[in-house]
C-alpha cells in the first residue's frame, strides 16, 4: 500500500476545528437558548465570551489583546500599555468602583438617622465626623463594605465552626441541602431528559409541565413542602433539599434534551448501520455528546440549588443556615448579618460554580477534547 | 455475513445474472451495448459473478411527502449488482443517488417496490450487519481514540475484546494508519479521518461497501491518492462496492459498471459497463478506453438533461 498521506497542516486544522467547534459552541449555546433564569445566565453563562471581551475593553482586535496579555507574546506594547489592558486591572476597576458607590450609598442612606442621633445628643459634627459616623453606625441602613468584612472576619475565622454564630456553621448546613438538592435535581433531569428524547409524546405532555413548574414563585411554594413533608414524616435536611431540587432540575432537563439531541444525524445513522439498539445508541452517542451541555447546566443548576437551600431556611423557622441567618438578622434589624450572610452565600455560590467549571474542564480533557 | 479473505471467486464463464426473481432490469439489456464499442477485449472487467446478486433492485420508486405535494425522489430503479463488483452512482445533485444507497443501507424506505440485499430485505441484511457504509463525513466520534472509533461497531456487535483489537489492528494497517492508534480525531487530516472511517466500515467484515462521496469534501490531491488506495483495497479485500460519487474522472477511474442516474424524478438513464482492467494506476486516465467511457458518462449525464439547470 501506499505511503500515509500527509495532507497540508491548514487542511488539518479546518477539519479539526469544525469539529471542535461544533461541540464548544453546542456547550455554550445549551445555556444561551434555554429559558433559563435571566440573573443565573448573565452571571454564570457564556465565560468564553467574557473571557474575550475583558482584555480588550477598546475595540483592539481580540487576537492582538488575548496575546498582549500572555506572557511569552512579543513585546509590541509597553508594559505600562499592556498592564494597563490586562484582567487584573479590569477586574480592580470594577471592585474599586462597586466599593465607592457602596460607600457613598452607604453614607446617603445612614445619613438621616445619623443627623437625628447627633441632633439629640445637641453635637455639631465635622463633615468628616458624620461620614465617620455613618460608615459605624450599629443597625445601618446599609452596612458599610468594612462593616460587613468584619463581621465576616469574626463570624467565619474567630469562632468555632460549631458555634451556633459561626458562618462556618450555618454555611454548612446549607451547603450540605444544596449539595444534596443539587445531586437530586441533576438525576431528575437528566432523567426526564432521557425520557424526552425517547418517547417523542412525552416532549409535547410533559415539557410543558417542566416549564410551568418554573414560573411559580418558589417562595410560594416553598412553605408548601415544607408543610407536606413534615405532616408525613420527613423534617430537616431533605425537605430543603427538595426545594433546591425543584429548581435545579429544570436547567438541566432543557440542557440535557438539548445535548442528548445534539448528534448530527449522520452520526444516528452510523449507529443504525450498526444496527445498535437504543440503549447502545444512548450509551455510546447520545450521553457523550450530552457532557458539554450537562456542564453548563450543572454550573445554573447548582446555583439555583444554593438559592433554593436559602428560600427552603426562611419559611421553616430554620434555626440554622444562611436562609435562617438572613432570617434572624431582619428580626432584629441586624443589618449587618444580613449582609455578611449574603456575602458568604455568594462565595459559597462562586466557588460551586467555579468547582463545576474545573470539573467541567477536566472531564472534557480526559474525553480528548481538543484543548481550546 | 463470512469475511472473503481468500481469493477472488472463479469468473463463471461468461454468465450475467442467475435469474434470481424478476430481475429484468435496466442494467442487464445495457450491459451489451455498453460494452460493444470494444467488444473485442475479453472484458477483463467483467465481475466474478458467482451466485445470486449482491443487491437486486426491483421496479423501486420513492416519493417523499412534502408540504409543496409528493416530490418523486426515484421513479422505478432496478438495478443488480453481483459479488465483487464496483458500481458507482453518478449523477447530478438531487438525482437520488445518495438516497438509492440510504435505502440499500435501510436507512430510509421505498414507497414502491423492492429489493434484496444478500438475498433477504435491506432491514434484515442491515440487522446481520451484512454491509460497511462509509459517509460524506469521516462521522468520527471526537471523544474516541481513533482505536475506539474503529472499535466501536466491534463494541456494539458485542466482540469479545482481543477479537476487536485484532480487528482495530487488522484494518488500521490496511489504511496506512498504523501508529494513529491513540490519536484523536481533530488530530489527524481530513483525509487521514476518511479512511479511518473506511477501516472503521471494513471492520465490521461485511462482503458489501456502500459508500457516499466518501472523498467528497477533500481535495483532488488527496482525493486522487485514496481513489488508488480504495482501489488497492478492493482487490485485496474482494468486496462488493457501491460508490456514490459526482466526479465523472473518479466514477470512471474506480468502477467496474457505472449508474448514471438523472434528476426530477431520479432514474437511471444508462448503464456502463468498464472495459478497464481491474488493476488501475492514475496513468490509466491518459488512455483512451478511460476517455471513451469518461466520454460516455458524460453522454449519459447530458441526456439526463443534467446540465439544463
Amino acid at each position: 500500500m501506499a505511503t500515509p498521506i500527509n495532507l497540508p497542516p491548514r487542511g488539518e486544522v479546518e477539519i479539526g476545528e469544525r469539529r471542535r467547534s461544533r461541540f464548544r459552541e453546542g456547550g455554550t449555546t445549551a445555556g444561551k437558548h434555554a429559558p433559563l433564569p435571566k440573573s443565573a445566565l448573565a452571571d454564570f453563562d457564556l465565560p468564553s465570551r467574557g473571557r474575550l471581551a475583558a482584555p480588550c475593553p477598546d475595540g483592539i482586535a481580540p487576537m492582538t489583546a488575548v496575546a498582549a496579555t500572555m506572557s511569552h507574546a512579543p513585546r509590541r506594547a509597553g508594559i505600562v500599555a499592556r498592564f494597563l489592558r490586562s484582567r487584573f486591572v479590569a477586574v480592580t476597576v470594577i471592585v474599586a468602583a462597586i466599593l465607592v458607590i457602596w460607600y457613598i450609598a452607604a453614607a446617603l442612606l445612614n445619613a438621616p438617622w445619623q443627623r437625628h442621633t447627633f441632633a439629640n445628643a445637641n453635637v455639631t459634627p465635622t463633615t468628616v465626623e458624620f461620614i465617620e459616623a455613618t460608615w459605624s453606625q450599629d443597625r445601618p441602613v446599609l452596612p458599610a463594605p468594612h462593616q460587613v468584612g468584619e463581621e465576616l472576619y469574626k463570624s467565619v475565622f474567630l469562632l468555632a465552626p460549631t458555634s451556633k454564630r459561626s458562618l462556618v456553621y450555618h454555611g454548612w448546613v446549607t451547603l450540605s441541602s444544596t449539595l444534596l438538592g443539587f445531586v437530586l435535581g441533576t438525576i431528575l433531569g437528566i432523567c426526564l431528559a432521557t425520557a424526552i428524547v425517547h418517547v417523542p409524546s412525552l416532549d409535547k405532555s410533559l415539557m410543558p409541565w417542566v416549564v410551568a413548574s418554573q414560573t411559580i414563585p418558589i417562595l410560594a411554594i416553598a412553605p408548601m413542602v415544607i408543610v407536606v413533608l413534615a405532616s408525613i414524616g420527613l423534617t430537616g435536611l431533605l425537605p430543603k433539599a427538595i426545594i433546591s431540587t425543584y429548581l435545579s432540575f429544570f436547567p438541566v432537563t432543557v440542557g440535557m434534551v438539548k445535548g442528548l439531541r445534539s448528534p448530527d444525524p449522520i452520526d444516528l445513522d452510523l449507529m443504525r448501520t450498526f444496527s445498535a439498539t437504543p440503549a447502545q445508541t444512548f450509551w455510546k452517542l447520545r450521553w457523550p455528546s450530552s457532557v458539554p451541555f450537562l456542564f453548563v447546566s450543572m454550573r445554573v443548576a447548582i446555583a439555583a440549588s444554593l438559592v433554593g437551600a436559602i428560600v427552603g431556611e426562611l419559611p421553616t423557622g430554620a434555626v440554622a443556615g444562611l436562609g435562617a441567618r438572613l432570617l434572624t438578622g431582619s428580626y432584629y434589624g441586624q443589618t449587618v448579618q444580613i449582609w455578611s450572610a449574603l456575602v458568604m452565600a455568594a462565595v459559597l455560590a462562586a466557588v460551586l460554580v467555579g468547582i463545576v467549571g474545573v470539573a467541567n474542564r477536566i472531564v472534557l480533557r480526559l474525553m480528548g477534547m481538543r484543548p481550546a | 455475513m463470512d469475511a472473503m479473505t481468500g481469493p477472488a471467486p472463479k469468473p463463471a464463464a461468461s454468465a450475467t445474472e442467475t435469474p434470481a426473481e424478476t430481475v429484468t432490469s435496466a442494467p442487464e439489456a445495457a450491459k451489451p451495448t455498453a460494452t460493444a464499442p470494444t467488444a473485442t477485449a475479453p472484458e477483463p472487467a467483467k465481475p466474478a459473478a458467482a451466485g445470486p446478486p449482491v443487491i437486486a433492485i426491483n421496479n423501486l420508486s420513492l416519493t417523499f411527502q412534502t408540504r409543496d405535494g409528493p416530490v418523486e425522489a426515484l421513479s422505478n430503479i432496478n438495478l443488480s449488482v453481483n459479488r465483487g463488483e464496483f458500481v458507482s452512482l453518478i449523477g447530478p445533485s438531487g438525482c437520488g443517488k445518495t438516497t438509492l444507497l440510504r435505502l440499500i443501507a435501510d436507512l430510509q424506505k421505498p414507497t414502491v417496490g423492492g429489493m434484496t440485499v444478500n438475498g433477504v430485505t435491506p432491514e434484515e441484511a442491515r440487522l446481520k450487519r451484512a454491509y460497511g457504509y462509509v459517509f460524506q463525513a469521516a462521522a468520527l466520534y471526537p471523544w474516541r481514540t481513533i482505536a475506539r472509533n474503529v472499535a466501536l461497531p466491534l463494541e456494539v456487535m458485542g466482540l469479545p475484546r482481543a477479537e476487536r483489537d485484532k480487528r482495530v489492528a487488522d484494518n488500521l494497517a490496511l489504511v496506512n494508519l498504523t501508529g494513529f492508534e491513540r490519536k484523536y480525531p481533530w488530530q489527524l487530516s481530513g483525509g487521514m479521518q476518511q479512511r479511518v472511517s473506511i477501516a472503521r466500515a471494513l471492520a465490521v467484515e461485511p462482503e458489501l461497501l456502500l459508500m457516499d462521496e466518501p472523498f467528497g469534501a477533500l481535495d483532488e490531491i488527496v482525493r486522487d491518492h485514496l481513489n488508488e488506495q480504495l482501489l488497492r483495497l478492493w482487490a485485496k479485500t474482494n468486496k462488493t462496492v457501491i460508490f456514490v460519487t459526482h466526479s465523472i474522472p473518479e466514477a470512471a477511474f474506480l468502477s467496474t459498471r457505472i449508474v448514471v442516474m438523472s434528476p426530477r424524478p431520479g432514474k437511471v438513464s444508462d448503464v456502463i459497463t468498464s472495459d478497464l482492467p481491474r488493476e488501475r494506476t492514475l496513468d490509466i486516465r491518459e488512455t483512451a478506453a478511460f476517455l471513451r467511457i469518461a466520454h460516455r458518462v458524460r453522454e449519459g449525464l447530458r441526456a439526463g438533461h443534467s446540465y439544463d439547470d
